[in-house]
């Protein structure tokens, strides 16, 4: 295996998006064992390179598979053969029509809300809807754990593979608006815990 | 390899530390105490560091630099509010601070690499041989300038730092060899003027940070200020007299506040008696424990929000960490350990002296990484995210916030006009939307683009992180092939060439001869590839053709021809000559490497075997 090997070969992983966390984790450990630059510091500087390269790629590769939801943006990126995430744009198809509807008037009520300088009540209803958003998200999950099973179970010419990925793409332009409208109303609570980076990826 | 020390550089004191036998211990000075205040004097007589330097503060407060850390990476504007504190003047500027003292200016690196010069000395005396390599610890929470500054502090001081490692981690490093073996482990570092929360995952040794959090202005030194400001009210409301405005009374204070804090850890009350005759008054004053915490209060409860973000970041809730590690001074005080306990529920630990249990595990580092300990390995965190200025002064971020180190991201760039030789890059650093508000780590320039139409240059930017959390840049336009050279303009530290002539003139000073010391340099260098060939050589031979080993073996031959000679071109030219001939050999290794990881059997299952 090279430094050219994609993720799931970097683990000697078949292109599969069930993934057995504690061997993942086994296998990074073992891998890191093995190349990380700690273990280079008397090696010759063609060593010290190499390592540092091979380990930021097994470190890159398991911080990728560990999550499902990452896992299933590499692997379209993979089968669409982009080189990178840049293109993300094909994984961001229209989110079905209704819920972005649906997003934009919890937005619009959010705004007013907070306009009306958030009161008890209002605060309370906020986060009723946070709450039913993150139970929303974890169905999309469970939706996208359903596709990650089908397409681990189709072969490599079955016609249902192109359907799965466009299907597993909507799954995740949706959990993305979702995201976004959770992160509005987590911030309006007041939560500390809010992620400015991530929710801005998705 | 030759001995590699580990050293905590801290705010208030630093210590120095190395692997004696199984265990590490901290190097005592020759009266025996291991702790170097953190102290630079600039006397007209000399330098003085440490202890010495530390009877200079009330005395000549203007030319004694304490707590240099809090400087340390950072612009005039990161610091100008807090100067009312310190009695040495900065340099107004826009790029890196610059101290006063006397009708000189010193930047932070060159104050810390007298600290470690001095603990450098103090480390030879002891093991009576010469230093020339360390580990140096700093906070989690440090960004990449100040990690930076931290490395060209100890170039400036003749140390070869081999590695940056983060406090926290350092620390579990040390107790992993004690009693940590297993288990989610979150470490709370408090320190004199930085905080750190660690949560790592410790398992088969390794010690696998999950997240980290922090603040670099928050610590004991933000303590005694709240002190400081509440005697000051106190003497002007019964005397009469504002202190502020006296350097030399305020050092009085601050050290007073400092002690009467310690105090407090251990006693209910404490009495504080300071004389100050140029004001006609001796201030008296009683205190008890209580009124302290009511004080610090507000500064404790701000290190809670960074603990619950490393604890979100982690993914785990505060009842799934196994065990609470304490570190740093500042946890002595019982409201700090109080306050610890109620966010994560369990007892924290701290077997290990909070002051020293750094500087043991930087030994510890230093340890593994000249291949003392085999079975222990770090895997850390970056703590901030990094990113790029796009169009609309909008930072994108290329690796986000807790990303395993090293690792890297590639970003493709272009020309906007037609003959464009030159392209410009914003780096930053920081989790907030608007590039101005995080931190402009520095500006890199692509240079050497071949002119085209605009547009058409593919230039491949890797961004890479290294095992130190300190980034590295490389270019590539892929039209042509060509590496592009990168020119890194710090914003706040110094270039690599004003390190290199701070390093020419301290030579100047030492009178020592530049030549020969450069010559030994060339040698050692020769002889770390040498000794490194001969090891590749010897694992992987089998992975290369006879005519590949052949030019390595006269690459080897040559190098070996020239080492006890004189000139330094002619064995710097072959050492690098060698290098070019294992490169291959060094990829067919790591590569073999790789292979070999996933043929291996799992741990367990290999345990199972041989107990039954």
């Amino acid at each position: 295996m090279s430094i050219k090997a994609d993720y799931f070969e970097v683990f000697g992983l078949a292109r599969k998006l069930e993934i057995d966390p504690e061997e993942l984790q086994r296998r990074f450990y073992e891998m890191s064992r093995r190349v990380h630059p700690d273990f280079f510091q008397t090696g010759t500087p063609g060593e010290q390179a190499g390592s540092l390269e091979r380990s930021a790629l097994v470190n890159r590769a398991y911080r990728t598979l560990r999550d499902l939801v990452s896992r299933v943006e590499y692997l379209i990126q993979l089968e669409e053969g982009r080189e990178t995430k840049e293109g993300a744009a094909g994984i961001k198809p229209e989110a079905p029509g209704d819920l972005l509807a649906e997003m934009l008037e919890v937005q619009e009520a959010l705004q007013g809300a907070k306009a009306d300088g958030l009161d008890e009540a209002a605060r309370e209803r906020v986060k009723a809807e946070h709450a039913r958003l993150l139970e929303r998200r974890a169905v999309e999950e469970d939706g996208l754990r359903v596709l990650a099973r089908e397409w681990d179970g189709v072969g490599d010419g079955d016609g249902n593979r192109e359907a799965l990925l466009e299907r597993m793409k909507r799954v995740l332009a949706a959990r993305a608006y979702l995201n976004t409208v959770i992160n509005d109303l987590g911030e309006a609570l007041g939560g500390e815990a809010q992620n400015h980076v991530s929710h801005r990826r998705h | 390899m030759s001995r590699i020390v580990g050293i905590d550089l801290g705010t208030t004191n630093s210590l120095v530390a190395y692997m004696a036998g199984d265990f590490p211990r901290v190097i005592p000075d020759a009266d025996g105490r291991v702790l170097l205040p953190s102290v630079v004097a600039f006397t007209p007589d000399g330098i003085l560091v440490g202890e010495t330097a530390k009877r200079q503060l009330v005395r000549h407060p203007a030319q004694t630099i304490y707590s240099v850390k809090r400087f340390m990476g950072r612009g005039y504007e990161d610091v100008k509010a807090e100067l009312r504190y310190f009695p040495f003047r900065l340099e107004p500027s826009q790029e890196i601070v610059r101290i006063q003292v006397g009708d000189r200016a010193v930047t932070p690196p060159e104050v810390s690499a007298l600290i470690l010069k001095a603990l450098k000395e103090r480390a030879e005396a002891h093991l009576g041989e010469p230093v020339t390599k360390a580990v140096i610890t700093v906070p989690a929470y440090f960004n990449d300038s100040q990690r930076q500054a931290t490395k060209d502090a100890g170039r400036l001081a003749g140390l070869e730092v081999l590695r940056i490692v983060n406090e926290p981690t350092a620390a579990s490093l040390a107790y992993g060899l004690h009693r940590l073996k297993r288990g989610t482990v979150a470490v709370y570092d408090l320190g004199g003027g930085t905080f750190d929360i660690s949560i790592l995952k410790v398992q088969d040794g390794i010690f696998e940070v999950l997240a980290t959090s922090g603040n670099t202005h928050l610590g004991g030194d933000d303590f005694d200020r709240a002190l400081v400001d509440w005697f000051l009210a106190d003497v002007l409301a019964r005397h009469g007299v504002d202190l502020g405005r006296d350097p030399e009374a305020m050092q009085e204070l601050r050290l007073a506040a400092e002690a009467a804090k310690c105090r407090l850890s251990f006693d209910e009350r404490t009495v504080l008696t300071i004389p100050f005759p140029q004001h006609g008054l001796t201030y008296r004053r009683e205190i008890a424990r209580a009124e302290l915490e009511a004080l610090i209060d507000p500064l404790v409860a701000e290190t809670l929000g960074p603990c619950r973000l490393a604890l979100a970041d982690a993914r785990l809730q505060a009842a799934q960490i196994d065990e609470v590690v304490l570190v740093g001074g500042s946890t002595r005080i019982p409201l700090v350990r109080r306050r610890v306990q109620e966010l994560f529920g369990k007892v924290p630990h701290s077997q290990l002296n909070p002051d020293e249990v750094v500087a043991l595990g930087a030994a510890v580092q230093a340890h593994i990484l000249a291949g003392g300990i085999t079975d222990m390995l770090l895997l850390d965190v970056t703590p901030l995210s990094l990113g790029i200025e796009t169009l609309g002064g909008v930072m994108s971020v290329l690796i986000p916030r807790n990303t395993t180190i090293p690792t890297s991201a590639k970003e493709m760039f272009t020309t906007s006009a037609d003959g464009q030789t030159v392209v410009d890059m914003h780096v930053l650093q920081g989790e907030r939307e608007l590039a101005r508000d995080n931190r402009s780590l520095a500006r890199f320039e692509l240079r050497g683009i071949d002119p085209m139409a605009a547009g058409m240059p593919r230039i491949a930017v890797t961004f890479l992180v290294d095992a130190n959390g300190i980034l590295q840049v490389q270019a590539k336009e892929l039209r042509t092939g060509k590496a592009a050279s990168v020119e890194v303009k710090p914003s706040y530290g110094l270039t690599d060439a004003e390190v290199e002539r701070m390093v020419e003139e301290s030579f100047a000073h030492a009178e020592e001869d530049v030549t020969s010391r450069l010559l030994i340099e060339a040698r050692n260098e020769a002889d770390t590839v040498i000794r490194a060939t001969e090891r590749a050589l010897g694992q992987g031979r089998h992975l290369i053709d006879g005519d590949e080993a052949e030019r390595i073996g006269g690459a080897l031959a040559t190098l070996l021809g020239v080492r006890d000679g004189n000139d330094r071109d002619a064995i710097r030219g072959a050492t690098e000559r060698l290098n070019q001939a294992t490169l291959h050999l060094a990829e067919a290794l790591m590569d073999a490497a790789l292979k070999e990881a996933l043929a291996s059997k799992p741990v367990t299952e290999v345990l199972e075997k041989t107990e039954s």
